[in-house]
């Protein structure tokens, strides 16, 4: 593998909302080989249940799709390593990406959200950016680095 | 006769799961009270809204409480939940209150600004 990647993996999953625990509990077995506290397993958890939500409801309008997770974790320094977090739509993509990671912004009042998915995402993870273009669909890259590190050593 | 014992089984579980739905949103005084799942996201929030809101318009409930007890994850999809209820209760002087949820829960709750609307017991 290059560099200093120690692992990775790619889920491809259609977009139902079935597959929002199945994500997450595939993002939390990934890191949890690493000695993290429960927190931070948490909010990386609560982190790709939000842009996996959001993918399946508001860039394929609860209509189906397919979503891609791709984690890769870095080795940073001996004592810590960064976990990368790519969520990617091909669905109606977002017209204006600074006004959607306002808190409380929201398109879809009448299906009940807060708008408070980007800032659950922004508190979760060290580094949140949103790549997206109309009707071509949405990648929420997210970062976060891991402090304690691989038990194997 | 396997028709019949098949039916018999299928009534049986009908019955179980209709016991679990009264068990899980139960109304004392004019409180309802919401037993959250373990898990609350996008997934499981149609459905307890749509039981929540049934229960809101056949019983005439004034407050809810939400009973995080079970509850081990919880996303934004929470708090619209929530919200959805607030204003739906709000209108006739009815009160939201979270009640039993875990440590981290409970910070979500007050660092998303929730407890202008909800009381965290
Ligand atoms: N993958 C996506 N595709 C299209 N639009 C999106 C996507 N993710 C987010 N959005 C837009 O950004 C808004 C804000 O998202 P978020 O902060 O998660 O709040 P919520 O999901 O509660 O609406 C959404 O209402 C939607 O308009
Ligand atoms: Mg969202």
């Amino acid at each position: 593998m290059e560099g200093n990647v120690i692992n990775k993996i790619k889920l491809e999953f259609e977009a139902v909302s079935e597959n929002e625990a199945l994500a997450r509990v595939v993002a939390a077995a990934f890191i949890a080989g690493l000695n993290i506290t429960v927190d931070e397993l948490e909010d990386v958890k609560t982190a790709v249940s939000e842009a996996v939500t959001n993918a399946i409801i508001h860039g394929y309008k609860e209509c189906g799709g397919t979503v891609i997770m791709d984690a890769v974790l870095k080795r940073e320094r001996k004592e810590a390593c960064l976990l990368s977090i790519d969520i990617c739509d091909t669905g109606v993509g977002i017209e204006d990406v600074e006004r959607a990671m306002q808190p409380m912004f929201t398109t879809g009042l009448e299906n009940e959200r807060s708008g408070m998915g980007f800032s659950f995402m922004e508190a979760f993870m060290d580094k949140v950016i949103v790549t997206s273009s109309l009707n071509m669909g949405t990648v929420v890259h997210m970062e976060k680095c891991l402090k304690v590190y691989d038990k194997r050593q | 006769m396997l028709v019949l014992f098949l039916t018999f089984l299928i009534l049986r579980r009908e019955d179980r799961q209709m016991e679990a739905k009264t068990r899980e949103y139960a109304i004392i005084d004019n409180y309802l009270c919401i037993k959250m799942p373990a898990e609350v996201d996008h997934h499981k929030a149609a459905g307890i809204r749509e039981c929540a809101d049934k229960m809101i318009l056949d019983d005439k409930v004034k407050n809810i409480v939400f009973d995080f007890e079970d509850t081990t994850f919880m996303d934004s999809s929470g708090l619209g939940i929530i919200i959805g209820r607030y204003r739906k209760i709000s209108c006739f002087g009815g009160k939201v209150y979270a009640v039993n949820a875990n440590e981290r829960i409970t910070r979500l709750l007050t660092t998303s600004g929730m407890t202008s609307i909800i009381e965290v017991l």
